[in-house]
């Protein structure tokens, strides 16, 4: 994001002259520019204007030869006898781009250049070196290393103005001490990646006098018929939209193109964040930085007239200036020339990164500059599709003023002259199909119906027009409403809407008053939300504590669990571009992630567990239709609203608990009891006791990742499957490392949220007649389960039967061989009489008679 | 412990031996050894320590060979006149022994269940936890939290899936496919599962995990009927790398209001008066310009926080806005008519700032000691 030199800009705008990067900052956050950060001085210590007084080259043992010099820095020399700093300091040096008496930037013990690279005296080459002599990339100046600054070269002369006298501070100079502030810039606010934009809200933040440097400075040159031809040859326009409707060319005779560029815009770049280059090139950054304008100059002898701006062909490529052979495809724009035929040689990618070929080099002197005008969508949709997204690709994506070409490559050509030693050519061409502004027709009593403040028209229209905006009357409208051409710089202001952040804006957030609007009554949380929090409070209140996990899954956890191919939990969404290449998919259950959860808070030394999650997983069904892409700002139709709620995948809500370890911890009180597949079950009876439906248990001795003994298969009464619960299999456990029995449970809260009751519960009355206790044994074939047993006494109990509990199992010689024998205790009550002996006998008979006729029970002898 | 032998136990045997000795008969109307044997046993019964030897006393002074009782016996031989004056003696001595032993009785019974009490005293302070205590995540009970805030006001809380379609994530959002903001948001793409049946690979699904709840704002604008007050609190994803403050899986909470005549003041004051609720009575919020693609005029909002370390002052908490009227026309809700407001901030920066919490690993490795730490509420 753009960085700020106060220095800079300054130039367009008058700023305070005690102005810190802070208070900068806090100016720009007002009208919104966030900051980003501040930059500090990236040099410390003393760094000071040193001439050298001799240079001895001294070749040593491996060839290499350094300098011995000796370097009068002022008031920072060595004392003499009489204690007078007159002694140069001597300073070995392994540059030989300069002489003595030459002046340079001498770095002094003490000093701390970037990186941090402190500076202290220190023995060398058999000399003790008692400071440094500085290249521009030393300072964080510059990439140039090969060699160091020599003050008349870089400028700093005192004739430009500057003190040179051995000994005056030389970070002041270089500009090394000025903090920098970057901000950041929100999507719509394209034209604060310059200083033009920056400067011009610093004004509507502070009122500071601003001066626009985007208008013309004087009269730009009409387009001569000698100018260098352009074409636009827009073959397939994106949304209607030509990628290019402005192109101005400049030229620039004998140049020096190669040249470096003088130090302070080398600085003003590297502050930037930009590698000085060239002049050539470092100019037409320079202005893009300053205007806002991308720019890029071509060596003018290696171009063939016309430059046609076209589509790329099929099979089309490209080496951009990064090295990069690109494939093109065929809605990138290009810049073309006519080598081998119209419009037969690529350039660059449009408004992105030129090529390579037609570069300014060192055999430059004659220099084409291209200012040019593109499509937001056609340059974001490249630079997305190349991964380019350069500093030119990030200004004509937001959206740059098609008024500034001209005026930015005027900038260049002046700087071209005056640092380069070229001449302007005359020739100019300026393709120009800019489409006319549409006004806005904008209701003044806008911006008070929207934010709530009661602007005065005045101020309304003064806000409009402070930032750039044409306001005037409609005729015959009154003055309720006005027609607004917004600048040419603001593409973002497209509606009423964006005219009215603008008042608010530059009136201020901060006068926008506080009011609490009253909604009508609402309906409260759902039955749905209120059944989710009555579970997860009823878990934790029965032990288990509530952990998350993200639902990114590998493939090999379902293996882990044993889920084979085939199972409907394989048929999971597949991350497009997931953060890690082993979890690539979306769980499709949560187990998966909860026995993640589990086995790290073992690893951690928790053994004793007792865990749920309640969470979406993600069940596609392979070959589904995709979800349509439809145009934003219009309402779907019925048709397109179904094809969008078909295209999302079903995400049920499920929940699921894991426990490992001691359920009960032992103590003084004796030895606890291990978590085992009766707590798993216990805990899904418990949710489903909690939503008030009836759920049915049976075994299940084929679902992974459960022991085939010990799974319990969940069922509403109707049979709708709802989960399973039990002991995990013994080879899960070893794969996943869990402590040894560990159990789990998986239901499905939509199901049971869809089978709870709605009505009121009705009441039941109570008899206040006495209870009669009956106990029955029945043996019967082990294989036998429990529940057909009881549900048999228990239809065959009939009404009396208030309560009926299984109180012991038991196997052994004694039932015989396959046998077990079940224990029960009835309650018998009737409501509206005393029970005699033979109404319990009766009741008792008939119990025995069911539980014989469904499930062969005998009566325990 | 060597302790001499309580002293009672010595008065207990000499007290036995007072009342073991062969009883002595007495004439029925001898009025003065009935006095003397009532006295012998209000003395015994006073002596008797505990509720054994006050049995052993009523044995001895009303049993079938008590003095009294052989008295009583004599009473037969008498003549008749002198039935009446033997009655005149043993009764008031019987009824007087009577009342003392019920009165000896109850001290002794009320020594007694106090003694017993003493001796079943237990620790207290003996650990009690046989269970390992539960807990919920809290991050789940700040979004609890959360919704009861905006049910209070009369809002409703809407839920929206995770995995979604890209037209309710961006398009009807007024991201469009190129729009600059849709680079912003940093989102994981998916895709269906491949149809074994199928030839070919899949068509682009265009699905995408939510990169906010603000899908639901989405879904609600176009089912519900207006006016509309919802909050969507959820779980979101942005395609960050796990580290302190940054996490792939995250919460949100946004609000959307759509009615009549609502401006930013009403923004405002909902804002305020949520940060109330979450930070204290002197938090309140503020507006800084910026940009979003669902809202017009937007904000950046700053919460002043007054548990701030180091002193209170501004952070940011979230981003809010006027709904932009794309949005609105994308639900077919006129924009002339109806205007509304949004915001949306993070749960997880909330619960960083409102309970000191440092780290966001802490938040999503599931380590139960984070949750217990916190029991049931937050």
């Amino acid at each position: 994001m753009p960085y700020i030199s106060l220095s800079w800009l300054g130039e367009h705008v008058e700023l305070p002259a005690d102005l810190t990067a802070e208070q900068l900052a806090a100016d720009l956050v007002r009208v919104g520019l966030e900051e980003e950060g501040v930059h500090g001085a990236a040099v410390t210590g003393p760094l000071v204007v040193g001439q050298v007084v001799s240079l001895v080259k001294e070749e040593q043992k491996n060839g290499k030869v350094i300098n011995w010099c000796q370097v009068d820095v002022g008031v920072h020399n060595a004392l003499d006898d009489e204690g007078r700093p007159t002694v140069p300091r001597g300073i070995i040096c392994g540059a030989h781009n300069f002489v003595a008496g030459d002046r340079v930037v001498a770095a002094l013990p003490g000093a701390v250049l970037p990186g941090p690279f402190p500076i202290a005296s220190r023995k060398t080459y058999g000399h003790i070196s008692d400071g440094m002599i500085c290249s521009a990339r030393e300072l964080g100046l510059g990439e140039d290393h090969d060699g160091i600054i020599v003050l008349d070269r870089f400028g700093y002369t005192e004739e430009n103005g500057y003190d040179t006298t051995p000994g005056t501070d030389a970070i002041a100079m270089l500009g090394l001490g000025e903090e920098v502030l970057e901000i950041n810039v929100t999507p719509d606010r394209g034209y604060c990646f310059s200083m033009r934009g920056v400067a011009r809200e610093y004004s509507h933040s502070t009122g500071a006098a601003f001066t626009d440097p985007g208008l013309p400075q004087g009269p730009l040159p009409e387009p001569t018929s000698d100018g260098f031809e352009v074409v636009v040859e827009d073959v397939a326009p994106i949304h209607a939209q030509v990628g290019c409707d402005r192109f101005v060319t400049r030229i620039v005779r004998g140049v020096d193109a190669t040249a470096p560029s003088p130090a302070w815009m080398q600085r003003r770049l590297t502050q930037a964040g930009m590698r000085p280059i060239s002049l050539a090139v470092d100019v037409t950054n320079y202005v893009m930085l300053d205007l806002g304008q991308p720019l890029h100059a071509y060596d003018l002898a290696t171009l063939a007239a016309p430059i046609v701006v076209r589509r790329a062909h099929e099979g089309e490529h490209l080496t951009t200036l990064d090295g990069v052979d690109r494939a093109l495809s065929t809605e990138d724009l290009l810049i073309t020339d006519s080598v081998g035929g119209t419009g037969a040689r690529v350039l660059g990618l449009a408004g992105i990164m030129g090529g390579a070929e037609t570069e300014v080099s060192g055999s430059t002197t004659d220099v084409l500059i291209e200012a040019a005008h593109f499509d937001q969508v056609s340059i974001a949709r490249s630079a997305r599709r190349h991964k380019l997204p350069s500093e030119a690709a990030k200004r004509f994506e937001r959206g740059v003023d098609p008024l500034l070409p001209a005026v930015a490559a005027q900038r260049v050509v002046d700087l071209l002259v005056e640092l380069g030693g070229g001449v302007a050519d005359p020739a100019v061409s300026d393709l120009s199909d800019l489409p006319e502004r549409e006004p806005i027709t904008f209701a003044l009593s806008e911006p008070e119906r929207l934010v709530g403040v009661p602007y005065t028209a005045d101020q309304v229209i003064g806000v409009l027009r402070e930032i750039g905006c044409e306001v005037s009357e409609i005729e015959g409208d009154g003055p309720a409403r006005v027609r607004v051409l917004t600048p040419t710089w603001r593409p973002d202001l497209t509606g009423s809407a964006e005219l009215v952040e603008e008042v608010a804006r530059l009136v201020g957030y901060d006068k926008i008053p506080s009011i609490l609007p009253t909604a009508p009554a609402g309906g409260g949380l759902t039955a749905g939300q209120l059944a989710r929090r009555s579970v997860a409070r009823s878990l934790a209140e029965a032990g288990f504590v509530e952990t998350l996990s993200y639902p990114f899954i590998g493939a090999g956890q379902l293996d882990e669990l044993g889920i084979e191919q085939g199972d409907p939990r394989r048929s999971a969404l597949r991350v497009l571009n997931p953060l890690s290449a082993e979890k690539n998919l979306m769980r499709t259950n949560l187990l998966v992630t909860l026995l993640d959860t589990a086995r790290r808070n073992v690893a951690r030394g928790t053994t004793d567990l007792a865990i749920f999650e309640m969470g979406l997983v993600t069940r596609p069904v392979a070959g589904s239709p995709a979800a349509p892409q439809l145009p934003g700002a219009v309402r779907p139709s019925d048709a397109e609203l179904a094809a969008l709620h078909a295209g999302v995948p079903a995400q049920p809500r499920r929940v699921a608990g894991l426990l490992a370890g001691h359920r009960d911890l032992p103590g003084w009180w004796g030895a606890g009891r291990l978590a085992d597949w009766t707590d798993a079950i216990s805990a899904v009876r418990l949710v489903a006791d909690r939503l008030g439906v009836d759920v049915v248990v049976s075994s299940d001795p084929d679902h992974a990742p459960w022991h085939p003994g010990r799974c319990a298969k969940i069922t509403l009464a109707d049979g709708t499957p709802v989960g399973h619960a039990g002991e995990l299999h013994p080879k899960v456990i070893e794969r996943t490392g869990l402590p040894a029995r560990a159990v789990a449970f998986e239901i499905d809260l939509d199901v049971l949220l869809a089978a709870a009751p709605t009505e009121p519960r009705q009441g039941e009355p109570v008899s206040t007649f006495p209870l009669a206790k009956e106990d029955l044994a029945l043996v019967v074939d082990a294989d036998v389960p429990a529940q057909d047993v009881f549900d048999a006494i228990s239809a065959g109990a009939g009404e009396l039967l208030e309560e009926l509990r299984l109180f012991d199992v038991f196997t052994g010689e004694q039932v015989g061989a396959g046998k077990k024998s079940l224990a029960f205790s009835l309650r018998l009550r009737a409501s509206d009489r005393t029970l005699t002996a033979e109404d319990t006998a009766a009741v008792r008979e008939a119990a025995v008679a069911e539980a014989h006729a469904r499930c062969g029970a005998e009566l325990r002898g | 412990m060597s302790t001499p032998e309580p002293a009672h136990s010595d008065e207990s045997a000499a007290s036995t031996e007072a009342v073991t000795p062969a009883p002595e008969s007495f004439s029925p109307i001898d009025a003065d050894a009935a006095a003397r044997a009532l006295e012998v046993a209000l003395a015994a019964i006073a002596q008797a320590h505990d509720l054994d030897e006050l049995k052993a006393v009523r044995i001895a002074q009303t049993g079938d060979r008590s003095p009294l009782a052989l008295a009583n016996r004599e009473i037969g031989k008498l003549a008749p006149a002198d039935k009446a004056t033997a009655g005149k003696v043993l009764g008031p001595v019987r009824a007087a022994i009577g009342k003392a032993l019920a009165a000896r009785q109850v001290v002794l019974e009320a020594e007694r269940d106090a003694r017993v009490l003493v001796e079943e005293a237990v620790d207290v302070t003996l650990p009690v936890d046989r269970r390992p205590s539960g807990a919920r995540h809290p991050l789940e009970v700040l979004q609890e939290h959360v919704a009861d805030f905006f049910v209070s006001m009369g809002w409703e809380i809407a839920e929206g899936p995770e995995v979604e379609a890209e037209w309710f994530n961006f398009d009807a959002l007024n991201f469009g496919p190129d729009h600059p903001a849709r680079q912003m948001q940093d989102t994981f793409f998916v895709e269906g599962p491949a149809d074994p049946d199928a030839a070919q690979a899949p068509e682009p699904a265009h699905l995408v995990l939510r990169t906010h709840t603000s899908p639901v704002q989405a879904r609600t604008l176009l089912e519900r009927d207006l006016p509309i007050y919802i909050a969507c609190p959820g779980k979101v994803f942005r395609t960050d790398e796990l580290d302190a403050t940054h996490t792939p899986v995250f919460h949100q909470v946004e609000g959307l209001a759509v009615d009549k005549g609502l401006t930013m003041a009403h923004l405002l004051g909902t804002l305020d008066h949520f940060a109330k609720a979450m930070f204290g009575p002197d938090a309140k919020t503020r507006l800084r310009p910026s940009f979003f693609p669902f809202t017009e005029p937007s904000a950046e909002m700053d919460l002043w926080f007054p548990q701030k370390k180091g002193g209170a002052g501004w952070i940011e908490w979230g981003g809010c806005g006027m709904v932009n009227p794309n949005v609105l026309l994308a639900a077919g809700i006129d924009p002339e008519v109806y205007s509304g407001f949004a915001f949306g901030m993070g749960i997880e920066r909330t619960l960083m700032l409102r309970h000191g919490i440092a780290d966001m690993h802490d938040m999503v490795e599931g380590d139960v000691r984070f949750s217990q730490h916190f029991g049931m509420g937050i």
